[in-house]
């Protein structure tokens, strides 16, 4: 049926190339009114980049984009608005210090009570209830998507662009999330719906478009064809799953424990930590699910020594059994502690500069100095070591770490970590923007070092990726630490409830009454 | 466009040294252009430049005159570039350490005492270190941006040399001129050679430029500063400390700009007097770039910019040019030294090409 209509959106050998990659090759794509499309692929697959241009945030190099059937040139944002297009980033781009109501009158137009009037009328309409007057930096993730989905509704909308929206999602929002958006279908809006998780786009869309490299694979009906066939189209092999096994040689000691931890934030915007109570023996991998900014930096931070507060208990924090409290990143790490951070250009390498310099960042007491003097042979010989055991795709050791891909620097910097043979690894959203082959090798080699004994504590945004590689989970919420759970015994919704949390609930509540 | 710059993989090595040379070329060329539409002579003009440096014993002891204090400020100010903290107030560290190393020789104007030199060149390192200190601690405790600050500091500076001048530190037999005394014998660099200006505190540079090389290319020291200036929370994260770098530049920086200023009052010029800098403090910016902040390029940059510095000179008398000609020169080269060196990091790849070598690659 779809077929006989013209498409709203049509796009024609679309290309856009960025120094030396083309991130959309010759993409074709239709997108008719009244379909959830899915864009399926991978990080740097050339999903964002392909929203942009549709969004006019970028030009093509290539090809053409008719609106209605009419070849649009000139296509801008402003322009793209014009027409109907919507689009909520995944990073938000509402401003913190004001409200629902000044966010949305920066762009839609119309006197204050209006607004309002309209935003509570949009919000019955799709169940996407929100304060007008609420201040953004006092929502939850959740609401503030209900903000950016609302301001596209406030306009006359024929196409809906949504990057990634369940990515800060828990797993009980998400279906709140596709209810509105079903209802929008219904209404005979188009919805472009990235992603890259499969079951989702099973669920929710019509036609999945995959992309692969920057090319399209494949056009297909998700329901018709199986995850497998999906993940095939999406990478280009089978990936093989991960040989979950729980852990066997669980130490009896604790090699990291933190006991009633509470830390008053000086940022107004940022967690308080409040009584957080966990431990990791040698030969386990515990994660700590949750939304980001629920406390993680906060507690990482803490962890790692790179925030030594004073006021700390000296039994707060110990590693190995011994107090850390005042002891630096360097110290804790000559005690075994190693950690991966998780923004790796900028305080996990330094961009500009190379590989082997950034071994030597925290990798010196390896023999590479001797009195001060930085040993070059036994540098470039770890970096060497780093490159091949992690089977890191760099162009040798003193390529810089900015010319790596996100998948590759990772893997780089997960091996600079483990070469040091650490008994404790700390490590952050392990696999944020890595490509799913290394994110695979990263978690094998993260669980062939459990079973070597070493104690491992995971954070991360993705409840998969917890649920495949941990024997132990807390969820960490509004700077507070739920119940250790065994990874075994637990379901995802459960884990989701610690996420929501019944307070958060009663917030929820009250903000949008 | 045709043409889009293309992000190297890594820095190209080649171009990294062939840079200054096309720099040179540029401003070469550029000049010309400026110094025909004035109706000068070219030949007259660069042979004043490059050749008449060259001709006489006392030119040549003029050229290492100037190289002198260019390369200690300018391997000092380097180790601040590299680390991306942009210190471009040498100037004004120089002046403060002439000032405070002039105390000496202000107060104590009968003293031979041979301690006096020694103890001049540590207050002149010591005013400078003192000078910079400020803006360090600005930086480091209220994040207020150096440039802004070392910058103004100058100015300041400036003024506390002409209050001393006009003020309290006026020689009183000086007709009124605003200087000091003219220093004694104790507290003036002796000379290499008999009869020229050229001094033996041109040794301070060039062991400094040895210090630099080892700490910068060998030391981890120096590695722990370029990663606390370039990326702070890479430092914090490997447990460096990022407030080190901005104080370590700094310092090193006022250190060197206070042993430069006060080598100028305690050498070619034996007092204290309003021009007690020449520009050195600026210039030496653009000698670091030039040299790629490298100590070894910076060596032969300095000695490149004292030519000029000399060859302008000459040229004012020689060529009949305004005295601005040079500046014009110093500040063409540094823009272009700057422009070209974005090709050592990307390239120009017209649309065609990139295309193909992109449909090439994936086959």
């Amino acid at each position: 049926m779809q077929n006989e209509q013209k498409p709203l959106l049509s796009l024609s050998q679309l290309t856009k190339i960025y120094g030396s990659l083309a991130a959309n090759d010759l993409i074709d794509l239709n997108v008719f009114s009244g379909s959830i499309h899915a864009i399926l692929g991978e990080n740097g697959a050339g999903k964002s980049t392909l929203m942009k241009l549709v969004y006019g945030v970028e030009t093509p190099d290539a090809g053409e984009i008719h609106w209605n059937g009419q070849k649009v040139n000139n296509w801008n944002p402003a322009v793209a608005r014009r027409l109907g297009i919507g689009m909520v980033f995944q990073h938000f781009s509402l401003f913190e210090t004001l409200s629902v109501v000044e966010n949305i009158a920066l762009t839609i137009e119309g006197s204050r009570p209006e607004l309002i009037e309209r935003i509570r009328k949009i919000g019955a309409d799709y169940q996407l209830e929100i304060d007008p007057m609420a201040m953004v930096n006092s929502l939850s993730v959740g609401q503030r998507q209900r903000v950016e989905i609302i301001r596209c509704l406030m306009q006359d909308l024929k196409l809906l662009i949504l990057d990634e929206p369940t990515s800060v999602l828990p797993p009980q929002h998400v279906g709140a999330l596709f209810d509105a958006l079903r209802k929008l279908q219904n209404d005979g809006v188009a919805i472009l719906y990235i992603s890259h998780k499969l079951e989702e786009i099973r669920e929710l869309c019509d036609v999945a478009t995959i992309l692969r490299d920057g090319k399209v694979t494949g056009t297909v009906d998700p329901n018709q064809s199986t995850a497998q066939e999906l993940a095939t189209l999406m990478i280009g092999r089978s990936i093989p799953k991960i040989d979950r096994h729980d852990s066997q040689n669980k130490t009896k000691s604790e090699v990291l424990a933190i006991r009633n931890l509470s830390v008053k934030n000086l940022d107004p915007f940022g967690a308080d930590l409040r009584n957080c109570n966990l431990n990791v023996f040698g030969g386990e991998i515990v994660g700590i699910a949750g939304v980001s900014g629920n406390g993680q930096q906060e507690l990482g931070r803490i962890i790692s020594g790179e925030e030594l507060n004073s006021d700390l208990n000296p039994s707060s924090i110990e590693m190995f059994g011994q107090s850390v409290k005042g002891k630096g990143v360097i110290e804790r790490r000559d005690l075994g502690f190693s950690f991966v951070p998780e923004e790796r250009l900028g305080r996990g390498a330094v961009p500009s500069m190379s590989l082997r310099q950034n071994s030597l960042l925290t990798a010196f007491k390896k023999g590479m100095l001797k009195k001060g003097f930085i040993q070059s042979d036994r540098v470039a010989e770890y970096t060497d070591q780093c490159i091949s055991e992690f089977s890191v795709k760099a162009s040798g050791s003193s390529a810089t770490a900015n010319s790596l891909s996100g998948g590759n620097l990772q893997k780089f910097l997960v091996g600079r970590e483990l070469c040091l043979q650490p008994k404790l690894l700390f490590l952050s959203q392990p696999t944020w923007g890595v490509d799913v082959g290394s994110a695979n090798e990263i978690r094998r080699k993260l669980i062939n070092l459990r079973d070597a004994g070493v104690a491992i504590l995971v954070v991360s945004e993705e409840l998969e990726e917890l649920f495949e590689i941990t024997d132990r989970m807390y969820v960490l919420r509004s700077g507070s630490l739920s119940p250790s759970m065994k990874t075994s015994e637990v379901t995802p919704d459960e884990i989701g409830e610690y996420m929501i949390g019944e307070k958060r609930e009663e917030m929820d509540h009250a903000i949008s009454v | 466009m045709l043409f889009q710059f293309e992000k190297r993989n890594s820095a190209s090595r080649a171009l990294i040294l062939a840079t200054p040379f096309f720099a040179i070329a540029v401003t070469v060329l550029l000049s010309s252009t400026m110094l025909l539409l004035q109706g000068k002579s070219l030949h007259t003009t660069f042979f004043a430049f490059f050749i008449e440096p060259f001709e006489s014993t006392y030119a040549i002891s003029e050229i290492f005159l100037k190289f002198g204090p260019l390369l200690l400020i300018a391997q000092a100010l380097a180790i601040g570039f590299r680390a991306k903290i942009w210190n471009i107030g040498a100037e004004g560290q120089m002046i403060m350490g002439a000032v405070v190393a002039s105390s000496i020789p202000v107060y104590f104007t009968d003293s031979e005492s041979i301690f006096l030199l020694p103890a001049m060149i540590i207050l002149g390192a010591l005013g400078g270190m003192a000078w910079a200190a400020i803006a360090a601690f600005l930086r480091v405790r209220f994040n207020a941006n150096e440039i802004l600050v070392t910058l103004m500091l100058s100015s300041v500076a400036l003024q506390i040399l002409y209050y001393l001048l006009l003020g309290p530190w006026k020689d009183p037999m000086g007709f009124n001129f605003p200087q000091t005394v003219m220093f004694q014998d104790a507290a003036l660099f002796p000379p290499i050679i008999f009869g020229f200006r050229l001094n033996y505190s041109l040794i301070i540079p060039l062991i400094f430029t040895v210090f630099v090389w080892i700490y910068m290319e060998r030391r981890f020291g120096g590695f722990q500063l370029v990663v606390g200036g370039l990326a702070p929370n890479a430092a914090t994260y490997a447990g460096y400390s990022s407030g080190g770098a901005v104080w370590k530049s700094l310092l090193i920086a006022g250190f060197a700009a206070g042993i430069a200023g006060m080598s100028e009052v305690a050498g070619p010029i034996g007092q204290l007097q309003r021009s007690v800098t020449s520009g050195y403090g600026y210039s030496a910016i653009i000698v670091a770039y030039l040299g790629g902040l490298h100590p070894v390029g910076i060596f032969f940059a300095a000695f490149f910019l004292s030519v000029i510095h000399i060859g302008g000179d000459y040229a004012l008398v020689t060529a009949d040019l305004p005295i601005s000609s040079v500046h014009i020169f110093q500040g063409l080269l540094l823009v272009t030294y700057l422009a070209s060196y974005t090709f050592v990091n990307y390239r120009f790849r017209s649309r065609k090409a990139q295309r193909e070598y992109i449909e090439s690659s994936a086959t």
